[in-house]
């Protein structure tokens, strides 16, 4: 099974972005996405590092693609849609929007934020040229292993959601910028404060979500450690790694080590944390009653390798 | 043109009282997984959309049937059937969100009319080209993102007709691109066409607070004489850094009656109001106050005022994204 390094979902410096680039050439993954996904207020900031990027990560053997927008409403984000293909490499759209700008007969990957439900659609999105698709981190296993059987006879790769906060929700509004009692227009990029979004918690200081500007995130990092077997039995060939500030390629390192076959899911677990001790762990939308669910508090019923 | 009133129907009975009111259209959907709004007791057995539907042509009204959620992996014979069905039932379209399930229906439903439902978040023109180029599709409800001028820069661009809400329960997050329910209650509007869902709902009291939980998580909490709101997740009370508050949305309604002469000049066609789980005389009620005023807008009088205030429930009111200063 692959690694995938999804776009990095938050809002940080031009040179903390450069220097995360600069660290994951070196590490062993075999694809990352990046780009802005969240917010076109921020693109400005890193824009023209972008290239240099993507130059270095394909000289250190990686597969490259540019995320589209996740919400596409301005002209000005319209524009940037239609021009993400002339950066020259694949283009992973996470709005259907970006579909129709692409040149026509060019191959292209889906992000877990369009739609992917159902096998019909994965037929749709595999008539139009898509060759890969990172599925919408909701479905359950049995969805993730239907569509991924679907997959393979029409030559699309299936990825899941392996580690990261998990993207629940976005929005027109701005929920940083509400809550230092701005506009989105005049927003003053307060997310730029939190790396990894800013807790929010319940009436009972219970932590619970994440905000990150006009996105709304869970408060705990979805973990697939425990799901490797069950997820290369449904066909899923690729892991997505969501980037955080703290220790990320340390976390690269961990994962492969796991699809190696070399640690357990128990140790990825563990070390996670040890890397961030206040992160919180889930994999209820693979296999819980729900998505806040973990399975590293469930007694194990079978021996782990 | 006057203005079009589309009216939420939960039930026969209320697609009767929304007919009778001068809904212009009705929409309603199976009583299955395969509409947005799966709730219990709530929504048509075959036959009596068939009825509902002849009902409404007798009296010169459409009915449009909502297939909006997002079919599962395995399952989408259910929604195929669904699709079938209205067409049977003699829809005068249906309201599809999931991209597999449109070009399903434009294959093999080609003469059954297709609405791009506001589950599908289509927020500006290139993508709404897309879809009526790709599926045929005739209308596009549009999302609760977008200003009255956004609408009508996109009407400027586009051939097919939007339809925008203007009354009822208010997403704060683009619609069908949230999976904050599921995320607590397993259980969410793409999959089950729920949210929030009650039967994850518990309150519980303790000297003279009230609680609001939902799947186990406090979200709302308010005194022994305060109003305690149904505790839908974005329109909780929440804590982040030193705030405490509701840091998504307030317990509001959207009510944007005052802006229907603004969207009528964005070039909108039709007003839907929100709302297939309240009663038969609620829907009526708003109807008959929304006929009023497209057709005081048509006669050139001037729009009745705060007309609805008092079916909110004693909410507060909310033109949403509309006004741009919301975002």
């Amino acid at each position: 099974m692959d690694l995938t390094v999804g776009p990095n979902q938050f809002f940080w410096s031009a040179d903390r972005w450069t220097g995360f680039y600069d660290e994951l050439a070196s590490s062993p993954v075999d694809r990352v996405v990046l780009g802005e996904l969240v917010c076109s207020k921020r693109l400005p900031f890193y824009q023209d590092r972008i290239p240099e990027a993507i130059a270095t990560l394909i000289e250190a053997g990686k597969d490259v693609a540019l995320t589209s927008l996740a919400l596409v409403t301005l002209k000005r984000e319209r524009k940037q849609t239609s021009e993400l293909a002339e950066m020259g490499v694949e283009v992973e759209i996470n709005d259907l929007t970006a579909l129709p700008h692409l040149p026509e007969g060019s191959k292209f990957s889906v992000g877990p934020l369009v739609n992917v439900y159902n096998e019909g659609t994965l037929a749709w999105l595999a008539s139009k040229g898509a060759t890969r698709i990172c599925l919408p981190p909701e479905l359950p296993l049995a969805s993730v292993e239907t569509i991924a059987t679907v997959g393979a006879d029409l030559g699309v790769s299936i990825e899941v959601w392996g580690h990261g906060r998990l993207p629940l929700a976005i929005s027109g509004r701005c929920y940083h910028a509400r809550l230092h009692k701005r506009t989105k227009d005049n927003c003053q990029f307060a997310c730029e404060d939190d790396p990894d979004g800013l807790d929010v918690r319940t009436m009972e200081g219970q932590p619970f979500l994440a905000m990150n500007g006009v996105q709304t995130l869970s408060d705990t990092y979805g973990c697939a450690a425990y799901q490797i077997d069950a997820l290369t039995q449904a066909g899923v060939s690729a892991l997505r790694l969501s980037p955080q500030s703290k220790g990320f390629t340390d976390l690269c390192d961990l994962y492969r080590q796991l699809l190696d076959g070399k640690v357990n899911g128990a140790h990825v677990a563990g070390a996670i944390v040890g890397i961030d001790d206040n992160i919180r762990l889930s994999d209820g939308f693979l296999t819980g009653d729900r998505g806040v669910e973990w399975s590293g508090n469930q007694p194990l019923t079978t021996p782990q390798v | 043109m006057v203005m079009e009133i589309v009216c939420p129907a939960g039930t026969p009975a209320a697609l009767r009282a929304a007919v009778k009111a001068g809904a212009h259209t009705v929409y309603c959907g199976f009583n299955d997984e395969t509409n947005a709004r799966n709730f219990p007791g709530l929504n048509f057995d075959r036959e009596e959309m068939r009825d509902g539907v002849a009902f409404a042509h007798a009296h010169g009204s459409k009915v449009l049937i909502a297939i909006n959620t997002f079919p599962r992996a395995g399952n989408e014979a259910i929604w195929h059937r669904a699709v079938a069905d209205a067409e049977v039932c003699g829809a005068d379209a249906v309201i599809l969100a999931d991209p597999g399930l449109l070009d399903y229906a434009a294959r093999n439903h080609p003469g059954l009319r297709r609405h791009l439902s506001v589950q599908a978040a289509a927020a500006n023109a290139d993508i709404i080209n897309f879809y009526a180029e790709t599926f045929d599709v005739k209308r596009v409800v549009l999302p609760r993102v977008l200003s009255v001028q956004e609408i009508a820069a996109i009407n400027a661009e586009i051939q097919v007709e939007t339809e925008v809400f203007v009354f009822g329960g208010l997403c704060v997050m683009a619609e069908g691109r949230c999976s904050l329910s599921s995320y607590v209650t397993g259980l969410s509007p793409n999959m089950n066409g729920v949210c929030s869902p009650a039967s994850h709902v518990e309150y519980r009291e303790d000297k003279g607070v009230l609680d609001a939980r939902l799947g186990g998580y406090t979200i709302h909490r308010v005194g022994q004489n305060e109003p305690a709101p149904y505790p839908t997740l974005c329109k909780g009370c929440f804590g982040a850094s030193d705030k405490t508050g509701h840091l998504f949305e307030d317990p509001v309604s959207l009510n944007a009656e005052q802006l229907i002469p603004q969207l009528q000049k964005a070039g909108v066609t039709a007003l839907k109001i929100e709302g297939r789980q309240r009663s038969r005389s609620y829907v009526a009620q708003v109807v008959r106050n929304f006929r009023a005023a497209v057709d005081a807008l048509e006669a050139g009088c001037p729009m009745p005022e705060g007309m609805l205030a008092r079916l909110s429930e004693g909410q507060a009111m909310t033109t949403g994204a509309y006004k741009k200063t919301w975002r």
